[in-house]
């Protein structure tokens, strides 16, 4: 008897975690293309099925930071975000790492990378030639340089844009801000 | 608390410093600085050496950034059909090379003969002049115009909109701007934008 309790109590938390997995799928803008190679799934976009993620109206405050694997002091301030993520994660703190690797490059670098550095945060991919159409939408200000980052929160409308990297503690007293 | 005060103006200047949006450099229409910087062959270059020429593509960029080494070729190509017309490209790498070790003058060398390049290749020593321009990224393109007043920015930004794809490109920037100018119009398209990779300074 003990044995079925338990098994049942366990199929509910998996129940509950496939429900908050649709639930947070469904909330996600729908990628143009997805690669998938040995369990890693990179969602790719171009900038207008991308910009719901710069949008978003829930009460949580994004930090969206800009990256490439080919791009060095991303690379140095990519543990900053990682682990304000984690440290974070329960007080409405989401953070998005939006690569700008090629398309070419995505089974070459950027997924081996997200597989060796077991990357926590969720992340996606922004392809999109037209940069001079779409770098401006994400802030007048932003001169195409990486990296760059976009704090917001969902429900005040506050937001802020950074050309420039991060420690840990300018990135956390940045967020701190962000938090009502 | 004195001490405390001044410790409090050190904090505020510090993290003003950290967070100072770059936005300096040139506007369109700003006159540009000359330099005397190092190129690859070990002579000096200034803009005022080249008497002939009507302007300059100036573009900052560099050994180890993947957009850079993508516009390589399209760089040459410019030069090759440019510099008679009175239009060198002058290319400027701004990187520090003790940030950035790709990026070391000696690399520069030999980029340079790899890539078969026909224009100069400074080195930005002591990331001086870069600062003045306003460059943030590698490539970064400032088109200069010879006038009266000096060399007068005309245009800033990508060479043209498509870095990956050299056929899929729609609008070729730099070329537009620089046959405006030769053509005695004015530049359309002054200002754009493109992904690059920080200056390391």
């Amino acid at each position: 008897m003990e044995t079925i309790a338990v098994n049942f109590r366990k199929a509910l938390s998996v129940v509950a975690i496939f429900i908050f997995a649709v639930g947070y799928s469904q909330s996600d803008p729908k990628p143009l293309e997805i690669f998938a190679q040995g369990g890693i799934t990179v969602n790719s976009y171009d900038f207008k099925s991308f910009a719901p993620y710069l949008n978003r109206t829930d009460d949580t405050v994004y930090v969206v930071n800009f990256w490439a694997t080919w791009c060095a002091p991303c690379i140095v301030e990519l543990p900053h975000f990682e682990k304000l993520g984690q440290a974070y994660k329960d007080k409405k703190v989401k953070v998005l790492l939006v690569s700008l690797d090629s398309k070419k490059n995505v089974e070459k670098s950027l997924i081996p990378f997200i597989r060796k550095k077991k990357l926590q945060s969720q992340y996606v991919l922004l392809s999109d030639p037209d940069m001079n159409g779409w770098i401006p939408k994400v802030d007048p200000d932003w001169s195409g340089a990486l990296p760059a980052t976009v704090i917001y929160n969902g429900s005040t409308g506050q937001r802020k844009f950074y050309e420039q990297s991060f420690t840990y503690g300018q990135l956390e007293s940045e967020v701190k801000s962000f938090i009502q | 608390m004195k001490t405390i005060k001044i410790l409090a103006a050190v904090a505020i200047v510090a993290f003003v410093s950290a967070f100072t949006i770059p936005g300096g450099g040139y506007k369109v229409g700003d006159v540009a600085t000359d330099f005397k910087l190092k190129n690859v062959d070990g002579k000096m270059v200034s803009l005022s050496d080249y008497k002939s020429a009507k302007g300059f593509i100036v573009v900052f960029t560099c050994n180890h950034c993947p957009f850079a080494k993508a516009y390589e070729d399209r760089l040459v190509a410019l030069d090759k059909k440019y510099s008679k017309q009175g239009y060198p490209v002058i290319a400027i790498n701004p990187n520090n090379p003790e940030k950035q070790k790709e990026d070391s003058y000696d690399l520069m060398k030999v980029r340079a003969r790899e890539k078969g390049f026909t224009f100069p290749y400074l080195f930005d020593d002591g990331q001086k002049i870069y600062p003045q321009y306003g460059a943030t990224k590698t490539p970064h393109v400032y088109i200069l115009q010879k006038t009266a007043k000096g060399n007068e920015v005309k245009y800033i930004g990508a060479i043209d909109d498509n870095h990956e794809e050299p056929s899929a490109v729609k609008e070729k920037f730099v070329e537009n701007a620089v046959d405006a100018l030769l053509k005695g119009q004015s530049v359309k398209v002054t200002e754009t934008k493109a992904i690059g990779c920080s200056i390391k300074a």
